[in-house]
């Protein structure tokens, strides 16, 4: 049986006695979208943040298996676990570097392959060569993903500058640059209209299908969850309630429960006894 | 507005004015023997409400007719370019031409028929700035790391210099890298506590280690002589050859080596073309590193930081990096003041020195180099030409600071060019945006 890409066991976030995040375990595979699903507050986007280093859980273990390596990304830093355990993410409110140009800010997304292509800026100072195929290749890695999520033609804008939609996609864009294996996107579609999250969706099943990434999907728009999701964890007060393929989890009582409230007659059942 | 409101409101603000005046120049203490007397003064108050009553209605004709006359060009020229634009578009072409104008200008300089000593020591001093200027844009232009204490390293720079020269007698050229690098090193010190600081906190801590420095300098007697300061540092030699009348036995001096007629001008003229090289290795480097992947991160890391450790950029590292360049260059700054002197005390590093350097390098526009040279001439020349005035020096300095930033917020000369370009400049890609 191979290793999951991912391996998330008994992950618990306190924060005082708030406990945000109550012993959540799953597995999220390679070339497989995971969503993770759930009301709001239900701990969708602290589980992100501590898979991608932002916050240090107060339990669990986090093992990301890349290539047979296994990384245990709870005692990575943040700069670590992108750049060794190659897991990249995207913020659930846009963080571009605005005023740079498009292509910058992928280009940027390659620092490490190109801080050591230029010597650590020693080798790059006195114009190396080999510094300068290092950068025509980054060069040719960003307009592949420019011309996937069709920014080539405001390549040399200011990021700053592009539309709501263009921004989700240049950072989605700007993640991929790094190479990941596993992708984490935080509500990626909040705020696109009907045809880009459409295409949204062609986009992530390219990167699924083509690039044998993982990806894992904070989402509340269901088109999108249901649509393309292989997999689906819903989380409810921190806890995992459901976990499955998205038919089974759409018909979970306890997700419906959820999201809608239960039925009155069983809150009569349960609460006259 | 017609005339009438104009007038209201002109009496209104004399009203107030009149009201303000009363307790600020309307009373005087006198000196009656005994106690202090109190003597009123009111004709002030009545000029107080004039001038304001007068100013107040120029003021506001002046802004009507400013308003008429966009009004005017708006119905005449739809497209006319506005004339806050200038400016701007100066700065796109400024990195074109400007700098190549500037530096051609400060190689001939000293050969103008205008160049005298004054006026060489003067460019002697703008360049110094530059240069700061220049150095300091490394941390907070581009790394966006907002330092109030780059004199400390200015400092470092000086001090390690007369040291050096004094007690070991090393020569410039050796001392000059070494004192870059003692400077780099404070940098990093500095940089290691207040890696997790951003904005104000940091400006705080910096200022902080500024003072620290210049205290120590105060008070480490037997190494940095206290407030007496060190002097008689060796002047710089041309490669080894000395500028002075009568050389030591068996040296040459420099106007031999030239075979020309000895003046004290040689010198001047030397120390100007050494910190115009200096300056210009400065700019090279800040317009090379830019295109390197670090200079991208910093400028990265100034744009969002926890975006940068998201795509697996060390923060520590590409912070400490940006001190140390930055605390580099102003050492070599710091070496070249002291030669120059040839007398450093601690006078010389306070707190102003810092503001003025910031000073230059938010004013011409952050990351912008040609507004810094703007503003560092402009900075460095104001207090000069204002001399005969140097009561309110200090009030005519702030003044223009206030006017430049109402009028250009980002600074003189505030454009980015990109340091890459997929499509090359000029050339319009096909089809419209997606």
């Amino acid at each position: 049986m191979t290793q999951p890409l991912l391996k998330v066991e008994h992950l618990t976030m306190r924060f005082g006695g708030l406990v945000a995040v109550n012993d959540v375990s799953f597995d999220a595979k390679a070339s497989q979208i995971t969503a993770v699903i759930g009301p709001n507050g239900a701990g969708k986007t602290t589980v992100f943040n501590c898979i991608a280093g932002f916050y240090k859980p107060t339990v669990g273990r986090l093992t990301l298996t890349n290539n047979g390596t296994p990384h245990l990304l709870e005692r990575m830093s943040g700069n670590d676990i992108a750049g060794k355990a190659r897991v990249a993410r995207t913020f659930q409110n846009i963080r571009l570097f605005p005023k740079m140009t498009v292509l910058e800010n992928l280009i940027v997304a390659q620092h490490n392959k190109l801080m050591r292509a230029s010597g650590f800026t020693l080798l790059g100072l006195f114009g190396w060569p080999g510094y300068s195929k290092a950068e025509a290749e980054a060069v040719d890695l960003a307009r592949y993903w420019l011309e996937r999520t069709n920014l080539t033609d405001v390549a040399d804008e200011v990021a700053g500058s592009l539309p709501y939609g263009g921004q989700r996609r240049l950072e989605i864009a700007r993640a991929m640059c790094t190479e990941p294996v596993l992708l984490c996107l935080d509500e990626p579609a909040a705020g696109l209209n009907p045809r880009e999250s459409a295409d949204l969706n062609t986009l992530l099943r390219f990167i699924r299908d083509e690039h044998k990434c993982g990806v894992l999907l904070i989402e509340h728009d269901m088109s999108v969850v249901m649509q393309i999701s292989d997999h689906v964890i819903v989380l409810d007060y921190g806890r995992k309630i459901a976990d499955g393929p998205p038919d089974a989890v759409r018909n979970d009582p306890k997700v419906i429960a959820a999201y809608l409230g239960e039925p009155e007659d069983s809150a009569v059942a349960q609460g006259g006894v | 507005m017609t005339v009438a409101e104009r007038l209201k409101d002109a009496i209104m603000a004399a009203a107030v004015a009149a009201l303000l005046a009363l307790p600020l120049i309307g009373f005087e203490t006198v000196d009656t023997g005994g106690p202090l007397g109190i003597k009123t003064r009111f004709d002030y108050i009545a000029y107080a409400a004039i001038v304001v009553f007068l100013g107040r209605l120029g003021m506001r004709i002046a802004f009507d007719w400013r308003r008429s006359y966009r009004e005017r060009i708006v119905q005449a020229e739809p497209t006319n370019i506005d004339r806050k634009e200038l400016l701007t578009v100066l700065g796109q072409k400024a990195d074109k031409w400007l700098m190549p104008v500037m530096i051609g200008f400060a190689i001939v300089m000293p050969f103008l028929p205008f160049a005298n000593r004054t006026v060489i020591d003067l460019g002697t001093v703008v360049l110094i700035y530059v240069m700061l200027g220049w150095g300091l844009n490394i941390v907070v232009g581009l790394a966006g790391l907002l330092d109030l204490g780059y004199v400390a390293f200015y400092a470092v720079g000086a001090y390690t210099f007369a040291t050096l020269s004094m007690h070991f007698g090393f020569g410039f050229w050796e001392t000059l890298p070494l004192a870059g690098l003692l400077a780099a090193t404070f940098g990093v010190v500095l940089g290691f506590p207040v890696l997790r600081l951003r904005g104000d906190y940091l400006a705080i801590v910096t200022l902080g280690f500024g003072e620290i420095i210049r205290v120590i300098l105060l008070n480490w007697q037997p190494v940095t002589g206290g407030p007496a300061g060190i002097s008689g540092i060796p002047r710089p030699s041309f490669f080894g050859f000395p500028f002075s009348a009568d050389p030591p036995e068996g040296a040459t001096a420099f106007h031999q080596l030239f075979g020309l007629e000895y003046a004290s001008i040689h010198r001047i003229i030397f120390l100007y073309y050494l910190i115009l090289a200096l300056a210009l290795v400065t700019n090279l480097f800040t317009m090379r590193i830019r295109k390197l992947p670090v200079g991208r991160a910093w400028e990265a890391l100034r744009e969002d930081e926890i975006a940068c450790t998201a795509l697996g950029i060390n923060p520590t590292n590409t912070k400490l990096t940006a001190f140390a360049i930055g605390a580099m260059f102003g050492g070599f700054a710091g070496s070249f003041f002291a030669t120059r002197q040839g007398f450093i005390s601690p006078e010389s590093f306070s707190f102003i020195e810092s503001a003025v350097i910031l000073a230059i390098v938010v004013l011409g526009g952050m990351g912008s180099q040609a507004g810094i040279v703007l503003a560092a001439a402009f900075l460095t020349l104001l207090p000069e030409v204002a001399r005969e005035f140097s009561l309110f020096r200090m009030l005519a300095f702030g003044a223009a600071m206030v006017l430049i930033m109402v009028w250009r917020p980002q600074g003189l000369l505030a454009h980015r060019e990109p340091t890459m370009r997929l499509h090359p400049a000029g050339t319009k890609p096909g089809g419209g945006k997606p």
